[in-house]
């Protein structure tokens, strides 16, 4: 979460309601379940971790959706570490999704390209325990766990190819649009 | 020009098929090395052109444009003949509907390309028995293909494949006609080709077939669009994969 608010900022400062409904629109029907409080405890942690800085708005009362939130330069580094970083099975897929979201929105990345470099990643780790499972005799017991791991990895990559189908429609304009309207 | 470590290389590769309004290019202007030993799995939408790329390489089809070498010989632009020589000595082919002569037994089918090769009939019998056992199917050696399931009788066409010890063998989706447990006996058999150091080209959609190469090549619109080493990283090793670290 904390990563995912920091990139929303990286295209602009917002307040935090501008934050919240951009989070909500990128995460489609599943951002309807999200805490509406959770997002200014989060931007209060990296407020206190130096990440972000906020600033009241001009001649407006003094309540948190109305400071303005931006980036510091830690912040702006962390971002682009996070962008950069590939990893299974710790990202879920909204952290994923909304990285792609985050990227196409402030230019910072390609989100074929993030996609292309994650898929690399679970492709290497799939062979990977696909290594292990052929080392072990047909039908032995030990592998069924790898198995598992075969299969979750598969669903996963199949996943990957539908968002590279979508991002690499245009996708990467349109969506940040959509993003854009709120 | 061609490396020498290089089994099969392509350059400037071009195939275009049909005429005027109707003409596609299936295969556009792909470069590509395919060192000694190495596996490579080829993946990409239906219609970029996996098959046609295939074809290309082990002379099945002719180039509108570019070169293609297989073990240092040019050829692109051999005689038909020549190209039939070629195919049947240096050349495995593995199809997705495994193409076996329907009207010969496992053995007769896996050791006709050496009788065709010009190899004797002991000889080719007896190279025959010793493929049919690597890939698991001695006792099934007098069956028919139609008293094969699909799994066996792709282990039959593998066989086949490697009669004449080919430099390379190209597999056109083999598991695409496959459950996954017959698709796993397929496996099985490529790892153990791959660790024997036989050069392999394998086109497939399925992950878990690719995963099993060392180097994946992606393809939208007959062109590369991603050249990936699979072979030789452990970024976290197994306990990782299975969330038994941190
Ligand atoms: N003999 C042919 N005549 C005309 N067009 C052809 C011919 N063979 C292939 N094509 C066209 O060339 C393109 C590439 O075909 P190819 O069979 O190589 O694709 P592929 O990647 O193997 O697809 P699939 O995954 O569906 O097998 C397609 O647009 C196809 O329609
Ligand atoms: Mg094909």
């Amino acid at each position: 979460m904390q990563d995912a608010v920091l990139a929303m900022l990286a295209k602009e400062p917002s307040h935090g309601y501008g934050l919240r409904a951009r989070l909500r629109q990128s995460l489609g029907p599943l951002g309807e379940s999200m805490n509406p409080g959770q997002i200014y405890v989060t931007l209060s942690r990296l407020e206190k971790a130096g990440l972000v800085v906020c600033e009241r708005a001009d001649g407006l009362p003094e309540r948190p959706d109305r400071k303005v939130y931006a980036l510091t330069p830690a912040g702006q580094q962390r971002v682009a570490t996070w962008l950069a970083e590939v990893g299974w099975p710790k990202p879920d897929m909204a952290e994923f999704h909304l990285k792609l979201v985050a990227a196409a929105a402030a230019w910072l990345a390609d989100p074929v390209e993030l996609i292309a470099a994650q898929r690399r990643e679970l492709l290497r780790r799939l062979r990977e325990a696909q290594q292990a499972i052929l080392a072990e005799p047909a039908g032995s017991k030990a592998t069924l766990l790898l198995e598992g791991v075969v299969l979750r990895l598969q669903a996963d990559l199949r996943w990957l190819e539908v968002c590279e189908r979508a991002w690499s429609r245009g996708g990467a304009s349109r969506a940040d649009d959509r993003v854009e309207g709120v | 020009m061609s490396e020498s470590s290089a089994v099969v290389q392509v350059r400037d590769l071009v195939k275009e098929h049909g005429h005027g309004e109707s003409r596609v290019r299936a295969v556009d202007e792909v470069d590509l090395v395919v060192p000694e030993g190495q596996t490579l799995a080829v993946m990409g939408p239906s219609g970029c052109g996996k098959s046609t790329l295939l074809h290309l390489m082990g002379g099945l089809e002719r180039p509108s444009r570019g070169e293609v070498w297989l073990a240092g010989q040019r050829i692109d632009g051999l005689s038909e003949r020549a190209l039939a020589r070629m195919r049947r000595r240096s050349v495995g082919f593995v199809f997705q509907a495994f193409h076996l002569v329907e009207e010969l037994s496992a053995v007769e089918n896996v050791e006709l390309p050496a009788l065709l090769a010009g190899r004797s009939p002991r000889q080719a019998r007896r190279r025959a028995g010793a493929l049919l056992e690597r890939v698991g199917l001695t006792a099934r050696a007098r069956h028919l293909p139609s008293q094969l399931s699909g799994g066996q009788r792709q282990r039959v066409a593998i066989a086949r494949a490697l009669a004449n010890e080919p430099l390379v063998v190209l597999a056109d989706e083999p598991t695409g006609n496959l459950d996954s447990a017959a698709t796993l006996d397929v496996l099985r058999i490529f790892e153990e080709l791959r660790s024997a150091g036989q050069t392999l080209v394998i086109v497939t959609h399925d992950e878990r077939v690719a995963a099993t190469a060392d180097r994946l090549v992606s393809m939208r619109d007959g062109m590369f669009v991603d050249d990936t080493r699979l072979a030789g990283f452990h970024p976290r090793g197994l306990g990782g994969l299975i969330g038994l670290e941190g």
